[in-house]
């Protein structure tokens, strides 16, 4: 699962879509199609998913976010990882995020 | 995003599952009128001005102004905007529009005759989809019937051309209809095609009651949709078309909708969305335009709509004596579609009871079995009784139907 995130690189929310903060929940409209095409229906992240997202969109380095999040949670770290991989990896498939630039 | 097998991302549809854990937004959509103006010359329009109308053109809002009331909108908390008219295609900055709602996260739902619809338009609806399925009025489905209700030549074609646009590309719409007299031996045809569209959930809408004009700026328009109206018992007789499938329904309906709403003249959703006209007035919904009821967004904001002006309809009571005799007293509103709108276009007050509705509604009611022949419903002493009696009969007919018994599962 690891071998396709750069955990120096910086991962932004493509711009296919619009992430929409309304009354404390986030809301993903897909702009393009592909995306998205359930008609009615609505994309939001589970509080894991809004943790990273919220540290992704302060432009950080996976890994930094890696960290950040492992003194934020008490879960253990091999799991933290694997959430933020998984999360992102998601994400990229789905045309949600995209990576902005890896960091050397 | 069918099959979403995913731990981080929620599909969440709107009729299934609670959107919001803690409160609505301010404000959940927003219908927006582009322009009173329409390519067609409807006979039962209640808004429709002539396209090429230059003055009203120049009063319409230009795309800067629209792009400031989006944002705003979005600002508040609003996911779908609905653009109506008039024919909305008519504007020719349609598609800036469309894009700039898009782009702000907001889904659009389009009112359209279709007539416009060509393929550089299409071909934007396959890119940026617009989350919400189209929705096209038939006016019929020949030439003849559909050109007598539009009198203008050569719109039955274009809205083929339209409609086929959408239907190759597979761009989702939905069809609805006018139940009008050029088109009434059409209804089975058009609902027939309806069942055969893939995005259609339901059988398609029928409006037939002929609303007057809002801006109560015709009286010989006014004349001539009066004589289009059906009789109540014509239109209960429409309504009833599917009344196998849906009469199950019906006593829940009622046990739930019907009952006496007293002196509240604003007793429906009107206060959780609103609409702009053409020119930048709020109105509380589309066909409410009593100018003391209004809020020009070029001299304010939409927040400050919601939320200081707004309110204030909220509380309003009835106060003609002829409403709180009758309509405050009647627990059939429910199945009545009295409210200050229709007063405003009938008799331009906001409480005067519309007659025709009044007529409906107790024709709807004489029908289903809740009053007797020559009943009025505001004279019945026991209403919350008389609905309760009703539903469970209706429950154990529908039981007896359905060959169960109150024991059986």
């Amino acid at each position: 699962m690891k071998q396709d995130i750069d955990l120096k690189a910086i991962y932004v929310p493509s711009e296919d879509v619009v992430a929409r903060e309304i009354e404390g929940e986030l809301i993903i409209v897909p702009i393009v199609a592909g995306i998205g095409d359930g008609l009615d229906d609505l994309l939001t992240l589970n509080e894991t998913g809004k943790a990273i997202w919220d540290q992704l969109i302060q432009k950080k380095q996976l890994s930094e976010i890696i960290e950040l999040l492992k003194k934020q949670f008490k879960s253990a770290a091999e799991k933290i990882e694997q959430d933020v991989y998984g999360f992102v990896k998601e994400l990229l498939k789905r045309g949600i995020l995209k990576m902005q630039s890896p960091r050397s | 995003m069918k099959g979403i097998r995913s731990p981080f991302v929620i599909r969440k549809t709107r009729q299934q599952h609670p959107l919001w854990r803690k409160r609505q937004p301010l404000l959940s959509q927003l219908d927006i009128e582009l322009t009173e103006r329409c390519n067609n010359n409807c006979i039962h329009c209640c808004i429709n001005l002539p396209a090429a109308n230059r003055s009203t053109r120049i009063r319409e809002l230009d795309t800067t102004q629209w792009e400031s009331i989006l944002r705003q909108a979005a600002d508040l908390g609003a996911l779908t905007v609905r653009f109506t008219g008039g024919e909305p295609l008519l504007r020719k900055d349609f598609p800036d529009l469309y894009i700039i709602a898009r782009k702000l996260g907001l889904k659009v739902l389009l009112f359209t005759n279709a007539r416009l619809i060509d393929a550089k338009l299409a071909h934007l609806f396959i890119r940026i989809p617009p989350l919400e399925r189209i929705e096209v009025t038939v006016f019929g489905l020949t030439r003849k019937s559909y050109e007598t209700v539009t009198k203008v030549h050569g719109s039955f074609l274009e809205f083929q051309k339209g409609v086929r646009l959408l239907e190759e590309n597979r761009i989702p719409f939905i069809i609805k209809g006018v139940y009008l007299p050029a088109n009434a031996d059409e209804v089975n045809q058009i609902e027939a095609w309806a069942a055969a569209l893939p995005w259609m959930e339901h059988p398609p809408d029928f409006s037939l009651l002929m609303e007057l004009r809002g801006r109560r700026d015709s009286p010989a328009k006014n004349r001539s949709l009066l004589k289009l109206r059906s009789s109540p018992e014509t239109a209960v007789t429409f309504m009833r078309r599917h009344e196998k499938k849906n009469m199950p329904g019906m006593a829940s309906f009622c046990e739930r909708f019907v009952g006496i709403k007293g002196d509240i003249l604003f007793s429906c959703g009107a206060g959780t969305g609103g609409c702009v006209d053409a020119y930048g007035r709020w109105q509380p919904c589309l066909s409410l335009r009593h100018p003391d009821l209004t809020y020009d967004l070029l001299k304010g904001s939409l927040e400050d709509a919601l939320t200081r002006h707004f309110p204030t309809l909220k509380g309003m009571k009835a106060q003609n004596p002829d409403f709180l005799q009758r309509c405050a007293r009647c627990f059939l509103r429910g199945l009545c579609e009295q409210c200050p709108a229709w007063s405003w276009s009938e008799h331009g007050n906001l409480d005067t009871p519309v007659e025709y509705l009044c007529q409906i509604a107790h024709a709807w009611a004489h029908h289903l079995g809740i009053l007797a022949a020559g009943e009025k419903s505001w004279e019945i002493q026991d209403a919350s009784q008389r609905i309760i009696s009703w539903a469970k009969n209706r429950s154990s007919i529908q039981g007896n139907r359905e060959g169960k018994s109150p024991g059986k599962k």
